[in-house]
């Protein structure tokens, strides 16, 4: 999927950048910062509503090609400054964070986790 | 065992949440340069980043030796402190002590050891309470 076609999809407003040309292959959404680093994936795009500066530093370790900031959140400059320092891209979409996934997803978007049917394996018991 | 070809050290602060992710980011600056392959490095990546996000949030600060010979990597990591009185259980996904105030920031999942050993080709860990933590992660190049 092209970063113009989620633009379209999320109705987006593109805040930093240029939107990547290259194609999209797997999209992650998710707070966690801890989660979206425990399942790497191949040109990605994350969808969260954490907007501090430790979801630029993610993406980076990640390559992230693209943020997608829900709920209409907009972060604050330092936030934006880290991006760019980084060479991400950035949008925000008015939708919930359920709602962008789906949207995504339902137009053809796999989540690109690898293992079978995007389950993620191991059941986790908190402690 | 080959001739190395780069060794730098990377001192890490405890509870500095501001900088957390600068050597880690560095680490990563440096591999590509080096023109090591993109998979490797994002493994490496992640790793470094685990690891240095546990310095700051769990430590009382230490350092990140990276070693990189022709045919293998070596990310050693040393702590001072406090030491981890249970180490099979911190090795659990999903086990955390990290606070609520580390949580709302997006991490403290449980995720980081087990992160750090699914990356790596080579992982070791040894603890000491009172003295500190020892983590010894190779990768193949």
């Amino acid at each position: 999927m092209t970063a113009q076609r989620i633009l379209e999809l999320l109705d987006g407003r593109l805040l930093l950048g240029e939107l990547p040309e290259e194609e999209i292959h797997s999209a992650c959404g998710s707070d966690m910062m801890s989660d979206v680093l425990a399942f790497p994936k191949e040109r990605m795009v994350l969808l969260t509503g954490l907007t501090n500066a430790h979801v630029m530093r993610t993406c980076e370790m990640l390559d992230v090609l693209l943020v997608v900031f829900v709920r209409g959140k907009i972060p604050g400059p330092d936030v934006l400054a880290e991006a760019e320092k980084r060479d991400i891209v950035v949008m925000a979409t008015p939708y919930t964070l359920y709602e962008a996934c789906g949207r995504l997803y339902s137009n053809g978007l796999p989540s690109g986790v690898s293992t079978q049917e995007g389950r993620c394996g191991e059941w986790v018991q908190s402690h | 065992m080959g001739a190395i070809t780069l060794k730098e050290s990377y001192p890490v602060e405890a509870g500095d949440f501001s900088t957390a992710g600068e050597a880690s980011g560095k680490i990563k600056r440096v591999l590509k340069k080096l023109g090591i392959d993109s998979a490797i490095v994002r493994r490496v990546a992640v790793a470094a980043y685990e690891v240095e996000l546990n310095l700051v949030i769990h430590s009382m600060g230490g350092h990140m030796d990276l070693i990189v010979e022709p045919d293998y990597l070596q990310l050693n990591v040393h702590d001072r402190g406090p030491g981890i009185p249970d180490v099979d259980l911190a090795m659990r996904e999903g086990y955390s002590t990290a606070s609520d105030d580390v949580r709302t920031m997006g991490f403290g999942a449980g995720m980081g050891l087990p992160n750090m050993r699914r990356n790596a080709n080579d992982f070791s860990i040894r603890s000491t309470v009172g003295v500190g933590t020892d983590i010894e992660m190779g990768f193949k190049l």
